[in-house]
């Protein structure tokens, strides 16, 4: 079975990001593979150790520099590579459209993504993808099993876990408890740079990836400011119960 | 111009959130409609039908599922979109789950996560978990919306006189099936909807020490556990604690953060919380900068202290 794993690059969780009145300064800001995405990576990559997928492909849309984002994906353990090369603005509906195509050409048995990037905060892809496919869908997985040509996934929901069995091929995507990517070794690094890479454009797959949502500005939120320091804990018990009461 | 919510349920019963969504949902336009769509759940749509502003409620029954999985129940959005401007969600695992298949069905955008409608057509929301709010507008037909509950305050579930008009369940998929819900039991609040959370971070040393001090105060203010993308790692905590922008978003009335230092990663995930207290022996910690209520000290001593003045 093939497994098409989607990676977003996306300013690193580390970085504090400054707000310039129409987006956000990316600019020199350190960038990394969306967690969210690594962990789908590495879900792959352990169905392939399993022997339950036999191939990996990793696909990115964005700027060239998303390469290095599939280098990544690589070094984890995809087998290859597609970089839809675009400095369009993409949105999740566009980014859909996108993978969809290449559904369409590539045939996996799964499909994993990250359930959120940590950019944008939308939550959408996987979803979209699902609907624009008319493939089953499970987000938010914490654990996923495929046995007889099923995926049986748990599910992380309000409130707890549920367990949906969906017919293959499937639209995944992860939740952070699925599991903890493995840290790149050099050696993977290195074996990474020879593996594969395909660059195509949305006109080469037929997509209008034209924006549906303007963004009319970004601002940052009301800051929040340094509150008190109290002595001791008598003096903490006390600012809660008589002065925010919320205890 | 109508919108239309899309009422979560279980167990028979209506999910608050739905409440929250429905606020929002007065706000996009005057005349407010809920779909309600569920085997068994006559008792659901009355409920909603109770609710203050709703004018009209969709009562989709039949013999599939008590609770639709996505695939159905975006089917059956889908099939009544045309008669709505506005279709909302609320900003659950659920409603995440089925408004962008439903936006993807209509060929439109979704927006998430909305924390003020400013017109029918602009919303805010917050990106890069919360540091940044995005001013949107979507040029789409229909509007397909999740919305945040704490932003938006609960519509009164008495007062209202809508009528239930019944329609016809969508076709269930076959593509996918509902083998098993776990469904916590335990007696302490889930993270996200908590009204207290205490959180431990990698100062806690061990998953005994965060067991053997964080417990016991949770215990006592009925409040969730949490812990920083630092302890998680380090193993002290589980990873579906884990409080930040890689992990949960909590806006609490009070966050109590125990030997935390204050990331960015982590103060993403908690700075909406409406008090917050920081423990924490070193005086430089990030951690102060944002709270409300700094205690400068060793979390091992002030935190069972505190425990005991709070009993």
């Amino acid at each position: 079975m093939k497994i098409l794993v989607s990676v977003k690059r996306v300013v690193d969780y580390n970085v504090k990001v400054r707000v310039n009145g129409s987006g956000v300064d990316i600019a020199n800001v350190k960038m990394s593979m969306n967690p969210f995405d690594e962990i789908a990576v590495e879900a792959a990559v352990r169905l392939k150790e399993q022997g339950v997928a036999t191939e990996i492909v990793a696909v990115s849309c964005g700027v060239a520099q998303c390469q290095e984002t599939l280098r990544t994906a690589m070094a984890i353990g995809a087998d290859r590579a597609i970089l839809v090369e675009t400095d369009a603005e993409l949105q999740p509906l566009a980014v859909a459209k996108l993978l969809k195509a290449l559904v369409e050409k590539e045939a996996p048995g799964l499909v994993i993504l990250g359930k959120q990037a940590i950019d944008d905060d939308c939550n959408q892809t996987g979803q979209m993808l699902a609907a624009l496919t008319d493939l089953p869908q499970a987000t938010f997985a914490s654990k996923i099993v495929i046995e007889g040509g099923k995926a049986l996934v748990t599910r992380e929901v309000d409130g707890g876990l549920e367990t949906l069995s969906v017919g293959l091929p499937a639209v995944v995507t992860t939740d952070l408890r699925l599991n903890e990517p493995r840290y790149v070794t050099l050696p993977n690094i290195m074996k990474a740079k020879k593996k594969p890479l395909q660059i195509v454009t949305p006109a080469d797959l037929g997509v209008d990836v034209a924006p549906r949502i303007q963004t009319l500005k970004v601002s940052e939120p009301p800051s929040r400011s340094a509150g008190v320091k109290v002595p001791d804990v008598t003096a903490l018990v006390d600012k809660l119960r008589n002065v925010a009461r919320v205890i | 111009m109508t919108a239309l919510v899309i009422a979560e349920h279980g167990s028979g019963s209506l999910k608050a959130a739905t409440l929250n969504a429905i606020t929002a949902a007065r706000s996009c336009s005057a005349e407010v409609h809920v779909l309600v769509a569920g085997a068994g759940s006559a008792g659901v749509a009355e409920t909603a039908a109770q609710i203050g502003g709703v004018g009209k409620v969709l009562h989709a029954d039949g013999d599939g599922a008590a609770e639709p999985l996505a695939e159905t129940l975006a089917a059956q959005v889908g099939s009544l979109a045309a008669q709505y401007s506005h279709l909302l969600f609320p900003s659950t695992a659920h409603g995440k789950n089925v408004a962008p298949r439903v936006a993807a069905l209509l060929d439109v955008a979704q927006i998430s996560d909305v924390t003020r409608v400013v017109d029918a057509e602009t919303f805010e929301r917050p990106i890069y978990a919360g540091n940044a709010t995005a001013t949107v507008r979507s040029i789409d037909g229909t509007k397909v919306l999740t919305v945040r509950t704490t932003s938006f305050d609960a519509a009164p579930s008495t007062g209202g006189n809508a009528t239930i008009v019944s329609i016809a369940m969508a076709a269930d998929s076959g593509r996918s099936t509902l083998v098993s819900r776990e469904l916590t039991k335990s007696d302490r609040p889930e993270l996200t909807a908590a009204k207290i959370i205490v959180a431990g971070g990698r100062a806690m040393g061990s998953s005994e020490k965060f067991d053997e001090v964080l417990t016991p105060l949770a215990d006592r203010l009925g409040a969730a556990l949490g812990a920083s993308r630092a302890a998680v790692d380090a193993g002290y905590a589980p990873n579906d604690w884990q409080v930040g922008q890689t992990g949960k978003i909590v806006a609490p009335a009070l966050y109590v953060a125990c030997g935390i230092s204050g990331a960015i990663q982590h103060l993403a995930g908690m700075k909406d919380s409406q008090v917050i207290v920081a423990i924490n022996k070193d005086a430089e910690a990030p951690i102060f900068g944002i709270a409300d209520y700094g205690l400068e000290a060793d979390l091992f001593e002030a935190v069972p202290e505190l425990t005991r003045q709070l009993g």
